[in-house]
């Protein structure tokens, strides 16, 4: 039993980390309808960038601080700039064209990323503790093992979620978000700037995805598999609904929990490795049954 | 003034329904089968038959086979390296243990394909748009899965990795580049032929109307599933096929990873920067994605740059990537749609209304 | 408009400026060993030119994408050896080395279009390839005996090619992972006092899901088979930044050893989650591609204590002091001086130096001019490389005696264990023997199931 809880909580805690990254996703296609791709380069663009920065200013007297600020610069550039040279021109595009247009930025950061920063494998570390303890002693015996560096993820992510609740909900710019995520004409219609809320959706995503950067870089080092981490994002993202915020943080869960609780228990029986397919096999079919997932919306089409 | 269709009256109902009803269309149709068939044999060579040619070719024919897809029924698809695979590993267990005709058992691993496709065509009936190309990608991990971990599938090898018999059909033996260049561009000549023709027909007008909007298709009385799993089943044979000929005559020898998702992704792109909804286009498109990086990768050679062939790739990347932005910001219709524009242009030069 | 234009030479300027930034740190700080190879790393500093009187070698290299860390110390070692022999000696017997670099990104798709635009180069054809990828190596194999050009594969590519009956081509110097998994076996054995204390321990093989995870596989079945210990197999996708519910199931069995198959990110990962999980490092014995800075240095300290089989480690010897003053002092070196000396970089070293080697044995049977891949063939198969010739390179305790033949392409079924202590690398072990008894069957058996499969005509081996 302190086994199964063993599992079941490395599952929901790996959950949460993809959660992260499908945050990203989320952000972008609720507020311009665009599939996009990029989020893994840009996970992988923005924990270089910090990685890098840090070791450059590491004399300094405020060494994660100014890094920190200079790569949250170079996220809103990269925001302005996508908005500028793809969305802009791409304008009216069916959703395939600009789908495509991000697997093109993706591209483009990986090469970029690595030109300047170099693509060997860098070490970061903020400080996050690694040591892993042992929790509910008293339940079971010995314990259940929990690693800290996936508590600190679980709590970054919980308060990730709860301040774009806040920004979505309480703020005017995120009331105008929700707005050209409902319908663009009417909030262009009423005033909102279309242009100035893209740089803005892509600004907190890129936000969103230093984030899972610099967490996913503590744990792995920061190199160019970064980038696929995308690739365990995406069960979750169809899972969850790709237009709700909740969603890809009860898909998370639901997917870490089921991929890890099957390869420990069906895994042995079939030769193992199953955990990567299984979790789109999951979504898969959670999809059969509602198609616009979880917590999607539903699109009636009209003829 | 070269492009004109003026003066050629269509006089019975078979030259209405030509695939190339305008005369120019068949010299230059004409004058490109002749390249493919009788210059390019007589000029390229060794390199340019292994490395481009045939790779392009095969590629073309996959590229058609999701363009059936997601052109023309508009079903995205994110598995093709899946049924690449299916096709692959399918021909070489027919081959190894039914010692087959391996032209046949190329076939057979289109079929196996086709059975793989139509099962996982199923969900596209009830889920769209991006929730199914992301659903297939289910079926490309879960064939990564299959190939590498039931060893049945490579005959027991120790390391999971398979390495192909010579083809030989009746004795005659493709071992040479120039014999397998004729072999991949005989299978892509006919097999474009067919597809055209499908696209002409009842069923590529069903795909289109299901493309176009599956609600009101359905309401005139298309059934989505025959519309949508017959898409399925004709581009996963095409898909499958061309995964056979790329193990057997391309790689030789190869591993599961040779069909992962950036193979997906690479036909997908062939089809998009193509041209959705064009048999050329998949065409076009495979050339362009296959040569671009080779190209990008050896300019600074060509122009005597001296440059480290880590900064190569990284630029190679970079302007693929932004390629791929510009082609879709200038012509989202892809390259196809610049051939119609040529035509176009041409039709009046040269002036200028 | 006007503002259009200002705003985009804004983002210009900015994001030059943040490449500035990046240019100036590969430049400037050397601590980190873990470098950017960006600024530095030029191509040959004085690159020779591909004409009538040069070897051609060809270089598979992948400075990019997942396994880029692993990729680049290989390769700048490998093109640094060539450099220095034709910087310091002149080349080989007065023929010098021409050699071109061409990035393979790990993918075996492009390493193909590499070969086949690199085997015709030089003079005389690509000398002998060096595909630098388990995937890469069985396509290659297929194309090579057609286009007679030989393949070095030192410690990857196929267990059984080392049968050069079935294998003429191919040659695993050094070592091939069922001698890596054999020599692994022995130790833990060596460890418990004899094969026969094997029986009912356990072992875990966390590998790498690909063929190059699967190759030790036949061998540690055979041997859980014959001493009776537990072997349990989990594998690990691609690329292996994932692998909780493996090292979750290693806590579970706790096993005696965990021997890591594993290759690029999938190692560093896999010696953390050992230390998430409490698994003693101690136990854990990685192939000599999970044995290298790249591996434990973003582990940390959680590296400490964790061993690998080697076929060589870190360090610096003679050649390196002539791989200094001829090339880095110079302003030549291929990358960034940290990598001199790391363990990759000293892989990629030997594996030249053997190539070196090579072209020289076939340049005494057949004279000193630009060879071809079927008298470079000839001059690997017929290698001896003696201490008092590795003396004289400048290669000493940086390459082993090795004599290869017909029926052995491998030429040496042994090797070292070392161990990470935090900062470098160091010998733990003696020389393991690998059991040839044990070996010799398995490759034949292989190598004949491939031949038949193929339908391959082999030729006996003569003497």
């Amino acid at each position: 039993m302190g086994f199964f809880v063993e599992v079941l909580i490395s599952g929901l805690m790996a959950g949460v980390l993809y959660s992260l990254v499908a945050l990203g996703f989320v952000l972008i296609f609720k507020a311009s309808g665009v599939f996009n791709f990029a989020q893994g380069a840009m996970v992988l663009f923005a924990a270089l960038t910090f990685v890098r920065l840090l070791d450059i200013l590491k004399d300094t007297f405020a060494p994660i601080m100014l890094s920190l600020l200079i790569t949250i610069v170079a996220m809103v550039l990269l925001a302005m700039a996508v908005e500028r040279m793809v969305l802009r021109p791409l304008v009216n595009q069916p959703g395939i064209s600009l789908f495509m247009a991000t697997l093109g930025i993706a591209y483009f950061l990986d090469g970029f990323g690595q030109t300047i920063w170099g693509s060997d494998i860098y070490t970061l570390d903020i400080g996050i503790p690694k040591e892993s303890i042992f929790i509910l002693e008293s339940v079971f015996e010995g314990g259940v093992l929990v690693a800290s560096e996936d508590l600190i993820a679980t709590v970054v992510a919980g308060l990730l979620v709860v301040t774009l609740a806040i920004f979505f909900q309480k703020t005017r710019i995120g009331r105008a978000l929700r707005a050209v995520a409902d319908d663009h004409q009417a909030a262009q219609s009423i005033g909102i700037p279309l242009n100035y809320i893209w740089v803005i959706v892509w600004t907190v995503a890129g936000l969103v995805a230093l984030v899972a950067g610099v967490i996913w870089g503590s744990k792995l080092g920061v190199q160019f598999s970064l980038s696929l981490i995308a690739l365990k994002a995406l069960p979750v993202l169809i899972l969850g609904g790709f237009e709700s915020v909740l969603g890809a943080v009860i898909g998370g869960l639901i997917i870490g929990a089921g991929e890890k609780l099957s390869e420990i228990y069906l895994g042995p029986y079939v030769g193992g490795g199953i955990e990567y397919w299984f979790a789109y096999m999951l979504a898969l079919g959670f999809l059969m049954f509602r198609p616009q997932g979880l917590f999607g919306e539903v699109h009636i089409d009209r003829v | 003034m070269f492009y004109r269709e003026a003066g050629q009256f269509k006089t019975s109902y078979q030259s209405d329904q030509a695939v190339f009803p305008i005369f120019q269309d068949r010299v230059f149709i004409a004058l490109w089968l002749l390249l493919a068939f009788v210059a390019v044999p007589l000029l390229a060579n060794e390199y340019l038959f292994r490395a481009i040619f045939i790779p392009v070719i095969i590629m073309a024919l996959a590229a058609i086979g999701l363009n059936l897809l997601v052109g023309y029924c508009g079903q995205v698809s994110l598995g093709t390296g899946a049924f690449m695979a299916v096709g692959a590993y399918a021909a070489y267990n027919f081959m190894i243990r039914a010692d087959l005709n391996p032209l046949i058992c190329f076939l057979l691993g289109g079929l196996s394909a086709t059975c793989v496709g139509v099962l996982f065509g199923i969900p596209s009936l009830r889920i769209k748009g991006f929730y199914l190309a992301v659903a297939t990608l289910a079926l490309q991990f879960f064939t990564d899965w299959t190939f590498s971990r039931i060893d049945w599938f490579t005959n027991y090898t120790p390391s999971g990795s398979i390495a192909v018999q010579p083809v030989e059909v009746f004795g005659f033996a493709f071992d040479s580049p120039l014999k397998k260049y004729f072999l991949c561009l005989f299978v892509l000549v006919i097999f474009t032929v067919i597809a055209k023709n499908i696209v002409r027909g009842r069923i590529g007008r069903s795909w289109m109307a299901t493309r176009d909007m599956d609600v009101a298709a359905e309401i005139i009385g298309i059934r989505p599933i025959y519309a949508k799993l017959s898409a399925f089943a004709v581009s996963s044979f095409y898909i499958g096929v061309a995964g056979a000929l790329w193990a057997y005559i391309h790689l030789g020898s190869w591993e599961p990873l040779a069909f992962d998702i950036n193979v997906s992704f690479s036909v997908l792109f062939m089809v998009i920067i193509g041209g959705l909804g064009s048999i050329v286009g998949g065409m076009l498109g495979a050339a362009f994605i296959t040569l671009l990086p080779l190209l990008l990768n050896q300019l600074p050679v060509w122009l005597g740059f001296s440059m480290s062939t880590a900064m190569v790739s990284h630029l190679e990347f970079m302007i693929f990537g932004a390629l791929i932005i510009f082609f879709l910001a200038v012509e989202p219709l892809g390259l196809a749609r610049l051939w119609q524009l040529a035509k176009e242009k041409l039709r009046l030069w040269p002036f200028p209304h | 408009m006007k503002h259009s234009l200002l705003f985009k030479a804004g983002i210009l300027s900015l994001m030059l400026f943040i490449y500035g930034c990046g240019q100036d740190s590969s430049t400037s700080s050397t601590e980190s060993a873990g470098e950017s190879n960006t600024a530095a790393s030029s191509t040959s500093g004085e690159p020779v030119a591909i004409d009538e009187n040069s070897h051609f070698v060809p270089v598979l290299s992948y400075r990019t994408g997942p396994y880029a860390p692993n990729g680049i110390g290989v390769a700048n070692g490998f093109v640094d050896y060539l450099k220095v022999i034709n910087a310091r000696d002149g080349g080989i017997n007065g023929v010098k080395i021409a050699f071109e670099e061409c990035e393979t990104g790990y993918s075996t798709a492009r390493s193909i279009e590499c070969y086949e635009r690199l085997k015709t180069k030089g003079p005389t054809g690509a000398t002998v390839f060096n595909p630098m990828s388990t995937g890469a190596t069985f396509a290659i194999t297929e194309k090579a005996p057609v286009d007679k050009v030989p393949l070095i594969t030192m410690g990857y590519g196929r267990s059984e090619s080392r049968n050069g009956s079935v294998f003429p081509w191919n040659f695993p110097i050094y070592g091939t992972y069922w001698t890596a998994a054999d020599v692994l076996v022995n130790h833990v054995a060596d460890i418990n006092g004899g094969l026969d204390k094997l029986k009912d321990k356990k072992i875990v093989l966390v590998y790498h899901d690909s063929p190059f995870g699967k190759e030790p596989i036949p061998l540690l079945e055979k041997r859980a088979e014959m001493h009776g210990f537990n072997l349990i197999k989990i594998p690990v996708t691609h690329p292996g930044v994932e692998q909780k519910s493996a090292w979750i199931t290693v806590r579970k069995e706790q096993p005696d050893y965990v021997f890591l198959w594993g290759w690029g990110v999938m190692n560093s990962t896999a010696i953390k989650e050992a230390a998430g999980v409490r698994y003693p490092r101690e136990q854990m014995y990685g192939i000599w591609w999970a044995g290298s800075e790249p591996d434990v240095r973003p582990a940390g300290d959680a590296a400490k204590g964790y061993q690998a089989v080697s076929m060589i480690s870190s360090g610096k010897t003679r050649v390196h002091d002539d791989i200094m003053s001829y090339l880095y002092d110079k302003g030549n070196g291929t990358g960034e001086v940290e990598y001199v000396g790391q363990v990759l970089y000293n892989v990629g070293m030997l594996n030249a130096a053997l190539v070196v080697e090579a072209i020289r044995t076939a340049q005494g049977k057949y004279g000193d001019k630009p060879m071809t891949g079927e008298q470079v063939r000839w001059g690997i198969e017929n290698l001896n490389i003696t201490q008092e010739d590795i003396d004289a390179l400048g290669l000493t305790g940086y390459m082993y005696p090795v004599q290869l033949a017909c029926s052995d392409h491998e030429g040496k079924q042994a090797a070292r264990l070392h161990r990470w202590n935090g900062n470098t690398w160091e010998y733990s072990t003696d020389w393991i023997q690998a059991d040839n008894t044990l070996l010799d069957p398995m490759v034949q058996t292989q190598a004949d199931a491939y031949a038949a499969e193929k339908g391959l005509q082999t030729q006996a081996c003569e003497s």
